[in-house]
């Protein structure tokens, strides 16, 4: 249970950084923050107390316990696509910077129109 | 003292530093302790595949970081962080509020800590290896067992990186 809070924690303070930072660099890292501890919160609900690496070596058992394979593998995915995201995020906002030489979003806005 | 307690408290200080340092850069290398820190958690957690993606993944995502902030600019130059309205700040309130109480009703119906039940993995557990030929499960799951969800995640990859090349192309720009 504490493992679980702490990890709502983590995704709160990224959600209170993507809410009031106004620049984008700052709400980027805010998404990578939220990205993370969603990955870590879908692992840490998969763990067996004494398990073992989903992985059948030459000396482990059949019956050896161990932590459930299918939220690693769709967090590997996650993780994967978190990269492309953020990579693509970062490529608009040098275009905007391009266009507007800054990365304010209260800035941005004025200039609008 | 569980040690995941102690990383997740030490990602959560870097993920509070990343928000608000001074300038934009050192914001990145905080941001990094918590990438570094999740690749810890998953090594305690029985993640080593996880574990060795996760270090690239970080790495790739930080020089990517690092890149924008010197093409782009070091400073934040606006002081005013949060908006003056009221309204929005109600409403982010009350929506953190209900986060927070539908947080509480999800973690009591969640199994414990270290008490996962294993339901859907069971078979897997039982016959993949016998079924995908691969030692590690993992691997069975990600290219056998939901093989579309891999070429979903490759489709995904690929748009990305078409948008990226769309995005930062100079040609048919006007001038």
């Amino acid at each position: 249970m504490t493992l679980y809070l702490l990890t709502f924690i983590l995704f709160a303070v990224g959600l209170y950084g993507v809410w009031t930072k106004r620049h984008l660099i700052r709400i980027i890292l805010g998404l990578v923050i939220m990205e993370t501890a969603m990955n870590l919160f879908l692992i840490l609900v998969g763990y067996r107390e004494d398990g073992v690496a989903p992985i059948i070596t030459e000396n482990s058992s059949n019956t050896a316990v161990m932590v459930d394979p299918i939220p690693q593998a769709l967090v590997l995915t996650a993780i994967v696509i978190g990269l492309a995201t953020t990579a693509l995020l970062l490529a608009f906002s040098v275009r905007i910077y391009a266009k507007y030489q800054t990365l304010d979003l209260n800035k941005i806005r004025n200039l609008r129109g | 003292m569980n040690p995941l307690v102690i990383i997740l408290i030490l990602m959560i200080l870097g993920a509070i530093l990343a928000l608000e340092s001074k300038d934009l850069l050192s914001g990145i290398i905080a941001m990094g302790i918590m990438g570094f820190g999740l690749t810890l958690a998953f090594l305690f957690l029985r993640a080593p595949d996880l574990a060795l993606v996760q270090i690239i993944i970080e790495t790739m995502t930080l020089i990517l970081f690092i890149a924008t902030v010197k093409i782009t600019s070091n400073q934040e130059t606006s002081e005013r962080s949060i908006s003056h309205r009221l309204l929005p700040r109600i409403a982010g309130a009350v929506f953190i509020l209900f986060l927070t109480l539908s947080f509480y009703r999800v973690a009591e119906e969640l199994p414990k800590f270290g008490e996962a039940v294993i339901r859907m993995a069971a078979p897997i557990l039982a016959y993949g290896a016998a079924a995908t030929g691969s030692a590690n499960l993992v691997t069975a799951v990600i290219l056998d067992f939901r093989a579309l969800d891999t070429l979903g995640e490759a489709t995904v990859l690929f748009t990305a990186a078409l948008g990226i090349l769309i995005v930062l192309r100079h040609e048919g720009e006007k001038r």
